[in-house]
């Protein structure tokens, strides 16, 4: 009898971390019930010394609620920015009559473009995210003015340009002449910042799966972006989201755009690498 | 007319006659409440979707009227039971007098 008693202690025990639900979940994301996406992947070799056994979608801390939401494009508030994001690839703006559609044709040839980037440009002589290349495509060959790097337009294009590769496995380059910017934003990951003195990895490497006041953490995984938020009702960018999250450690944040944060982002992509493509994802 | 107005609807193709369908119908607006002011202080005007309705054959299956407190991009899903082929037409109302429509075809069998 003692012993059954203890038993039923036992697995009582073991169930209640799911009552916390703080924990990512097993679930299977397939989205429009025919696409099957890679949400848990094994560490890439980068990281061999990190505070973590494999990497895992953001999508898995979410509730089964906001979860079923990507799994069908129609009720995924992000693809509406994707339909604006259509909209503007084939608008003709700037002084030399083009649009994006003028060089690139169809969106489809962005297939792919997400899952490297933010890659090293040759031409440029630096690591370019894609709203760089998005900017730099207005600029020189458009004579448009470029986005605001976290404005609306931006990530409807971003939204749109991810769409392309979804479901395509996240592999950006760290070797190379982008060791240097990655070796930064991996400095910068783990630089305790603001009057909290709190790095990325705190949170998103230490105490993934725990919650942070009323919110679960997740790994801090860019596969998603952009992303819809519920809390906001809208895409949000990655660089967006970094400037947020280090405000919230009471820090003066980087400028989105800036050096520092395109070190960082290629840094948390190559993080993701082997997880698939998700933009745009939804998250609250 | 409003800017990116756009309405999307999903329902099935195909149903058995009698049969339950859910259908989810969503209009990208911006669903202005007319409540709120720009940055010089005027008084944006409102700027709704104000009414929704749904008909199969001529037949009213939802008729919705909207308030300035619903929110962008509104969000629908309901059932309908198909009793023979024919087409769901559905019709959301402007503030400004603009008439948005769609039609979705079913077939049974």
């Amino acid at each position: 009898m003692k012993f059954n008693a203890m038993t039923a202690v036992a697995a009582l025990m073991l169930a209640m971390p799911g009552a916390v639900a703080a924990d990512p979940d097993d679930d299977n994301l397939v989205i429009n019930g025919e696409l099957e996406m890679t949400t848990k992947a094994p560490l890439p070799a980068h990281m061999e010394e990190a505070n973590m056994d494999q990497i895992m979608s953001g999508w898995h801390f979410r509730s089964d609620e906001t979860q079923a939401l990507e799994m069908d494009d129609f009720d995924n508030p992000g693809m509406i920015f994707v339909d604006a994001g259509i909209d503007q690839w084939n608008a003709v703006e700037g002084s030399e009559g083009n649009s994006c559609a003028t060089c690139h044709e169809d969106p489809s040839s962005m297939k792919g473009v997400r899952a490297v980037y933010p890659k090293w440009d040759e031409e440029a002589g630096e690591v370019q995210t894609v709203a760089m290349q998005i900017n730099d495509c207005r600029e020189n060959n458009m004579g448009a003015e470029p986005y605001g790097y976290t404005s609306g337009e931006m990530a409807n294009m971003e939204a749109l340009i991810a769409l392309q590769s979804r479901g395509m496995p996240v592999d950006v380059a760290i070797d190379g002449p982008a060791q240097e910017m990655w070796e930064k934003g991996k400095e910068i990951y783990y630089t305790r910042y603001g009057q909290l003195e709190l790095s990325c990895a705190n949170c998103h490497e230490d105490n993934y799966g725990n919650m942070i006041r009323a919110d679960h953490l997740s790994q801090g995984q860019i596969n998603g972006f952009p992303t819809y938020r519920l809390k906001n009702a809208k895409l949000n960018t990655a660089h967006g989201r970094f400037k947020g999250c280090i405000r919230d450690t009471r820090a003066h944040t980087f400028d989105p755009g800036s050096d520092e944060f395109v070190a960082l982002e290629l840094y948390v992509a190559s993080r993701g690498n082997g997880l698939s493509v998700e933009g745009p994802s939804v998250r609250n | 007319m409003a800017e990116g107005v756009r309405p999307r609807v999903k329902a099935p193709k195909s149903a058995d006659a009698g049969e339950v369908v859910v259908i989810k119908t969503l209009i990208s607006h911006k669903m202005e409440s007319g409540q709120r002011k720009d940055s010089d202080g005027n008084v944006i005007p409102r700027s709704i979707i104000n009414r929704f309705t749904c008909e199969f054959n001529g037949e009213s299956v939802v008729d919705v009227k909207m308030e300035p407190a619903i929110s962008t991009n509104p969000y629908f899903e309901f059932e309908a039971t198909v009793p023979e082929a024919g087409d769901f037409q559905f019709t959301w109302y402007d503030d400004d007098g603009s008439v948005y429509e769609d039609t979705k075809s079913v077939s049974v069998g």
